[in-house]
Formats: C-alpha cells, structure tokens, sequence
C-alpha cells in the first residue's frame, strides 16, 4: 500500500527533504489523528431575508463567538485531534488561515502554547489563500516527521452577500506522519494538482469581504482544472472512479463545485455532505473539515478522494487502514453541528463588526503587558495550575507557597485543561465590560479538586444551574492596541 | 507573639464628615479641607498642632502629599494609606498605634475620595498594575450577588423569602439615611421599589448596591489621659483588628460562599481586645460595610451578632433596625450614606461618634447608647478575597 512519495509530480518532490533523490525507500506516510471544531452559534440563512429583503437562503451557517478568532478555533481541533492519539506527539505545527489574528507575528505560536507542545516543535503558518490550507495537508503528508496540520477561518462577507451566507466559521486539525510515529488511520494513495493564475475571488489585505468576478468565468477555468487533477491522482492511485468509497469535492467557487461532481464519473451516492447546509463554506479548513467528518464515518479499507478547488485544484486519494477503528475522536464534527445553537442576525453583525452597538459604560481594558505574560505562559495558555505535594492542594493560579501547609516551592504542574468541573456558583454581571454582555460568570470546581472563578462562554445563561458540568475552552477575551488577550473560559459539556 | 490592641490608651477627640454624594463642583482638595477643618475645629485645635496624618485614599491621589500640599502642612509627615474599600479605617487604626506608640502627641487620621470624576458609575480607574490579562473582570456586585443563592440554599431560606430579607436590608437602610443630612440619598424607598428596580448582577438589583460618592471624613487622637484637655465626651479605642485574606476562597472547593472567613477572624481578635463576650449584648450600635446587601446579611452572622443560618429571620423580625435590638448601620450605611472609598471606614467611627456622644439627630437616634460601644466594619475585595476591619470604640474607660 505504501508509495514512495518522493516521486516527481508530487509536493514533497518539491520540498526536498527525506532521502536524496534516487533512493528507493518507500515510506508510509498517513494520517494519524483528525478532528474538526465547529463553533457553537448558528445564523439561520432566512433572517437575513426577513432583515434586508434579500440574501440569505435555506440552512444554517456557522459562527464564530465573540471570543473567538481563526487561532482559538483551531486549538479547540488540535486539542481534540491530539486528544484521541495522546502518546502520539508532534513534532510540527502549521497553521492555515485566510483570516489571521496577527500578521508579522506567528499565529502557530499562540495554538503551540495552549496545547503545550515542547520547546523545540517548530511552529509555522502557511497564510494567505484558501488553498494554503490543503497545501499544508498535502505537504506535510510528505515529510517524515509528525506534523499537526490546523486549519481554520472565519468567512465574512457583507450583509446580504453570498459569502455572509454561504461561509462559514470552523477549524480542522490533521495529524499526519510515519507509520513510525503511531497507527496510522489511512494512508496516502494518490494525488494530483493543478495551477493557474486567473482572477476569480480576491481580497486586499485588511479588508473584511472578498469581491469576486462573474461566476460563470471561473467555473471555465476551475472545471478542466479540476478534471485534470482528478485523473492524475486517479492514475497515480491506480483506481478507476467506481472504486472510490467516498468522494469530497469542495472548493471557492460552488458553482465549478457543483459542475465538477457531475464530470467526475462518482455515483452521488458516494459524494460526501459537504456541510454547506449546516456549517457553511470554511475556506482553508474546508478541506480537512470534510476529510474528517469522511474519516469518522469511514469503515478500514475505504478509499477517500478530497477534491479542493482554489486557485487551482488540489486532489489527495486516501485509504483508510485496519487501525481506524482503534480511534475513536472525542467529538466528532456531526456531533458537534448537532449540538448548535441560534445566534439571532443582530448579533452576528454585531459579532462581525458589520453593526456597532452601544458599548457598556465602562472603561476598555488596557493592552496586556508581554513581560508579565511571559512569566505566566503555562498558566495564561496551557491552562497548567500548580498542586502542593505535601497536601495536594490545587491552586489556580499555580503559587509557590501552598494555601495548605507551610510548603514553598513544592508543587508540581497541574495540566487542568482538559478537567471538566462543576458550576458551584454562577452570576450574570450586567456593568462589567465585555465585548457582549452580559458576562455570565461561574465558580469552577474541576474533578479532582481545584477551584477557579471562571467566564463562561457558549452558554444560554437563563438554561444554568448549579451543578452543570463545564470544560475548558481556550478564548480570547479582549483586544487592545492590537495586541490579542488569550485566555481559557469555561463551557457547557455537549456531547 | 500575640494580637494584645490597644485598649483605652488612645481617644479620639475630634471628628469631620462632609456630605457624602455626587460633588460635581469639589474636589478631594476641597474635600479634605472641609473634613479637617471640622475635625479641628471640634478637637478645638490648629492643623499646627498635629503631629502627623493618616491619610486614606484608593485612587485619588498618591503620597502624603495629597493631603500636605491642600492643607499646607508645614514640615509634617503624612503617611497615605490604602487597603480596598477598608482604607478609611486603616488610617485611623495606622494613627491610633502612632499616638499609643508614644511617637506622637496628637495625629489626624484622614479618609478621602473623589470617584465622581471618571465619567462612568460605580468604581473604576483603581489598580493600573500590568498584568497578563487571565484576571477576573467581574464587578464586584457580580461577585457578592452569589452570596445570596448559595446562603438561601444551605439555609432553606426560597427565593422569594431571600429577595425579601435583602430588601429589608436596604430598606432599612434607606429609613435611616432619610434622616441623615450628610446622606447620598435621603429618601425611604418603598419594599416594592426595591424589588422592582432593574437587575444589576446576578439577583441583585440597583437598590441592593451601595451609593458611589465622593466625600472625606477625619479624626483627630490623642492618648487617653490627654483627650479630656480637648473634649468632654472622647471615645477610647478598645480594639483595632485588621485581617488581609490569603485569597483561598476563589482557589479552595471548600468554601461556600455563605460567610466571610476573613470578616469572622477580625471580629474574634477585636471582642478579644475589648473584652466583648455577648456583642449582641454588649453592644450599642454597629456600622458594617453593607456594599451590597448580601454582604450585611452575612457579616451579621460573621461578627456574632446572631447564630449561623438565623440573620434572615431577625432581619425581618427588625433586630437591626434603628429601633431594634442591635441598630445596624444607624447613619444609612454604604447603601445610601455612599461610598467614597478612603472615606467610608472614618465615616463609619464618626456615627459612633455622633451617637455614643449624644449628637446624634433626635430622629434617628438609637436607643441603646447606654451599652457604650460603637463598632465599626468595613472590609475591601470580594467574597473569597478579601481585607476586613473591625474597630470597637466606647464613650467610658475600663
């Protein structure tokens, strides 16, 4: 099953690494762990209608919180991806987005952080375009060290625009590498790639919406693009269309989209919901959205084609081992689309930036100081309290003399990340400030002991009551002078 | 090793108060100087007979010379003290130890604050320390309106039962202030509009919280055996207990929001100091820091005055009343005396001050003067982290 990856025609024959050219080493390359993050908030497409007159359409979108940015999405897939392989450690991190928090200034770093990855794992992103997000899949399925690949976007558009309702907001973190590394759950068997350069969607830096040209146009381009991919990767994966399982075919342009399954010779049957319905369009983490929600329902020995259309066309043909039924994800995507709740349209134009609301009458909080968050990377990140040895008590945030006892500087890490709690308290403030009020507030009590007044988030505050259990989500409170404030807030347990 | 106070060694033998409220054309300068002009005037001496200042402020100003420089205080030391919402208390108990130290002769303790100028209500602008942005940002009404659910709960006390009790609380507190000249709000509220005021956080609603004022109050002391060479009503100082929190309660599972750990140790230190054995008893009035009316409910269990689980009841049998048992916050308290921040601690010693001293007006003096002793709560943070005060003072020796 196994190919040797560095042929020519491939993305790794680009890269350079592994072996030198010549050698005929085959190396199992695949796919280790998946997971997708859909954001809890759903923007049904017909208030849009019923609010401008025009727009909108049937189904839902998803949508980012207030508190979330293309960053915290994709930790909450890589700390689900990695949640299912937790002796499988990676080795790299990139990270793929159309709608950074930061330019200049590596995102990867901040999702390195929170998932406490080492020191010494590199942290990259691959930006920009749509397609650096299954560029980076496809890449780092060449590279021989473990690499978790995060996508993630946020997709805005204006009111009434296709984009506000045929976009949508999630992440996908993929962890892919050597058969050395751990099981793999499929492997690659095939690909192809096309590229061209011809204007169809673009945006300029800094704006929020993308413009694009007349559809008709790009749908000339992308579809003998697309075919063009698909048969290379076909041939390369010596399969004929009958013999593919399940196919994904996703992309920019939903019309070269739609005109692309119709040539691709794949009973429908076999075409994978490409979420459109329910979750929207994601962009860079369209793809490996997809590729997980196909992973998750796969049976072992299934071959999967994802088609990606941007800029180009993208095809990986993947087929799933005897190990995929020894992963389990903690939460998988339909679980998650199932677990949404409405946002009313007011207050996604207000979360969007597209309608501004009078703030509460309280002073904007100040920008964070890098130096104190440099002490404090464990804790404001990686969620990591302190526990006394001598009387195991827990504190949060982690201290060096124990609340306990007269112990100083006798406490180990306390990784309280993924503890669930219980809402001892809770109270709902109406005058503090917060970028949508109210805030809903709780004290935490996590399994295992360990208490921390906490914000929540996600939450319908008049469904709460004490005793509701909670996890950990990791969020961004706040910006000031640009500088992005990162720290975790509490959520409702679903599914 | 041993908290031993200071008894009867130091009086205090003068005391000013402004009007506590919205102060749109004064400043703390202007503030200061009304508080400890009469301070002065009523110790009958000059500021330069002062031999060193205590001055409380939280943020309206730094140094000492925040006070030296309004007054014009001529080669004087002044100490500016801050400690949360206990900071008027903390310089009186900071000037109390100076004067029974034998260091100085006569001190002034001094409580000031000018919050109306931020352009926002409520409190903001304290504490600009950087940080790494993972501190709670809740109000501190969010923070106390979880003492009232987790209190009905252990008690059996319903809902309906709670929202009564807490406004009872403010309603009385409202009566009192009514007839109080120096009050930020001298109106009785009916039991009705309290209920029905807007919800501020959690089940707390605007009349649960206390009044935001600007205002300066201020003390003078003396050792014991010289107060009556200024006055001939001083009142001694029979306990100054002060207890900084470790901040457990937000980190440790155990606690369960229905009581004030920190309020309840300073209060045993002070009986201890004053020989006070049976407050309910013993004493004649008490000013406790109501910032929010769940803060009162618990602190009259935290200080003794009733058993655990029962304050709810005798607040609806009347007991703290200004007429009751034990008058509870006689002047109108936080609720609607206001509470400008370094202030509030002094103002709180100047009703004992008023009332053991006969000065008191007729229509809301207490009837249980003759017990002889005033005390004073005032604490500063949340439930679960925070600084608590209590300060006894009586109009007798021994």
């Amino acid at each position: 099953m196994g190919r040797d990856l560095r042929s020519a025609g491939t993305i790794g024959a680009v890269l350079g690494d592994g072996p030198p050219s010549g050698t005929e080493k085959d190396v199992m390359q695949g796919i280790l762990s998946a997971a997708g993050y859909v954001p809890y908030r759903r923007l049904d497409r017909s208030a849009i209608a019923e609010t401008f007159g025009s727009g909108g359409g049937r189904g839902t979108r998803a949508v980012a919180g207030y508190d979330e940015d293309t960053t915290t999405l994709g930790v909450e897939a890589a700390r689900l991806a990695l949640r299912a392989v937790p002796d499988t450690p990676a080795q790299v991190l990139w990270f793929s987005t159309v709608a950074p928090a930061y330019l200049d200034k590596t995102n990867a770093t901040t999702i390195h952080a929170a998932l406490r990855l080492d020191t010494d794992v590199v942290a990259a992103d691959f930006g920009g375009a749509i397609r650096s997000g299954v560029a980076a899949l496809g890449t780092a399925l060449h590279t021989t060290t473990p690499t978790l690949v995060v996508t993630a976007d946020i997709r805005d558009g204006l009111p009434t625009s296709a984009d506000e309702s045929a976009g949508g907001d999630a992440a996908a973190a993929i962890l892919v590498g050597p058969d050395s590394a751990g099981p793999l759950i499929a492997t690659l068997v095939g690909e192809g790639h096309t590229t061209e350069e011809f204007i169809d969607r673009w945006r300029v830096p800094g704006e929020r919406r993308s413009k694009v040209w007349e559809e008709r146009f790009g749908e000339t381009k992308y579809v003998p693009l697309g075919e063009q991919a698909w048969n290379t990767a076909l041939k390369d994966a010596e399969l004929s269309p009958d013999q593919l399982d399940r196919v994904i075919v996703t992309g920019s342009h939903g019309r070269a989209v739609r005109a692309l399954i119709a040539r691709l010779g794949v009973d429908k049957a076999r075409v994978v919901d490409d979420l459109s319905g329910s979750v929207g369009f994601t962009g860079a983490a369209h793809p490996g959205l997809l590729l997980t929600t196909a992973l998750e329902t796969a049976a072992p020995g299934q071959t999967i084609a994802l088609v990606s259309l941007a800029d180009g066309a993208d095809v990986l043909v993947l087929r799933t081992t005897d190990a995929l039924p020894g992963w389990t994800s903690p939460r998988t995507v339909a679980t998650q689309i199932e677990a949404g709740a409405t946002l009313p349209y007011g207050k996604f134009l207000n979360w969007r930036g597209m309608v501004s609301v009078e703030p509460p009458r309280r002073p904007e909080p100040d920008r964070i100081s890098a130096s104190v968050t440099g002490r404090t990377e464990h804790w404001k990140y990686g969620f990591v309290g302190s526990k006394d040895r001598a009387s195991d008590a827990l504190h949060l945030p982690p201290a060096r003399v124990s609340r306990v006892g007269d112990g100083v500087d006798d406490m180990a890490d306390a990784p309280m990340a993924d503890v669930p709690g219980t809402i001892a308290a809770f109270t709902i403030d109406r005058i503090a400030y917060s970028p949508s009020p109210p805030i809903v507030f709780a004290i935490v009590d996590f399994d295992g002991g360990g208490r921390l007044p906490v914000e929540l988030t996600d939450v319908n505050a008049d469904e709460l009551k004490v005793g509701d259990r909670v996890e950990m989500t990791f969020r961004r409170l706040f910006a000031a002078d640009g500088v992005q404030n990162y720290f975790w807030k509490a959520r409702p347990i679903r599914g | 090793m041993g908290s031993h106070g200071i008894k009867d060694q130091v009086a205090i033998v003068g005391m000013g108060c402004t009007r506590f409220g919205e102060h749109w054309n004064k400043g703390a300068d202007d503030l200061l100087i009304e508080s400890t002009t009469d301070a002065l005037a009523s110790a009958g001496i000059a500021k330069h007979d002062v031999d060193a200042f205590w001055l409380g402020t939280a943020m309206s100003g730094m140094s000492g010379m925040t006070l030296s420089r309004p007054l014009q205080l001529q080669n004087k030391p002044v100490t500016r003290v801050e400690n949360f919402c206990a900071t008027g208390s903390e310089a009186l108990r900071n000037a109390a130890y100076a004067v029974a130290s034998g260091a100085y002769d006569v001190a002034m303790a001094v409580g000031v604050e000018k919050v109306k100028d931020s352009g926002y209500q409520g409190l903001v602008g304290a504490g600009k320390t950087p940080t790494d942005g993972t501190n709670r940002t809740l109000t501190a009404a969010a923070m106390f309106a979880m003492c009232a659910p987790a209190y009905g709960h252990k008690y059996g006390v319903s809902d309906d039962q709670m929202r009564e009790v807490l406004a009872r609380i403010s309603w009385k507190n409202h009566y009192n202030g009514a007839r109080n000249p120096r009050a930020q709000f001298r109106k009785e509220v009916t039991m009705d509009t309290i209920c029905g005021a807007p919800l501020m956080a959690g089940g707390l609603r605007v009349f649960d919280c206390s009044g935001v004022a600007d205002g300066s109050a201020a003390a003078v002391l003396v050792r014991a055996e010289d107060a009556h060479r200024y006055t001939d009503r001083p009142l001694y100082v029979k306990a100054l207990s002060f207890v900084a929190g470790n901040a457990s309660g937000n980190a440790d599972p155990d606690y369960d929001y229905t009581w004030f750990p920190e309020i309840h140790a300073a209060g045993l230190d002070a009986y201890a100091q004053a020989g006070v054995t049976d407050p309910r008893g013993q004493i004649a009035m008490a000013e406790v820091h109501d910032c929010f009316t769940p803060a009162e409910l618990l602190i009259y269990e935290d200080l003794g005055f009733v058993e655990r689980g029962t304050a709810w009841k005798e607040v609806l049998a009347g007991t703290f009343d200004l007429a009751g048992d034990l008058p509870v916050n006689p002047d109108g308290g936080l609720k609607s005396f206001g509470h400008p921040v370094g202030a509030s601690g002094l103002r709180m010693f100047f009703e004992s001050w008023l009332q053991l001293r006969g000065e008191a007006p007729e229509d809301r003096r207490i009837t249980t003067a003759s017990r002889g002793l005033g005390l004073t709560h005032n604490l500063g943070g949340f439930p679960g982290e925070m600084v608590s005060f209590v300060g006894i003072v009586g109009n007798e020796l021994g």
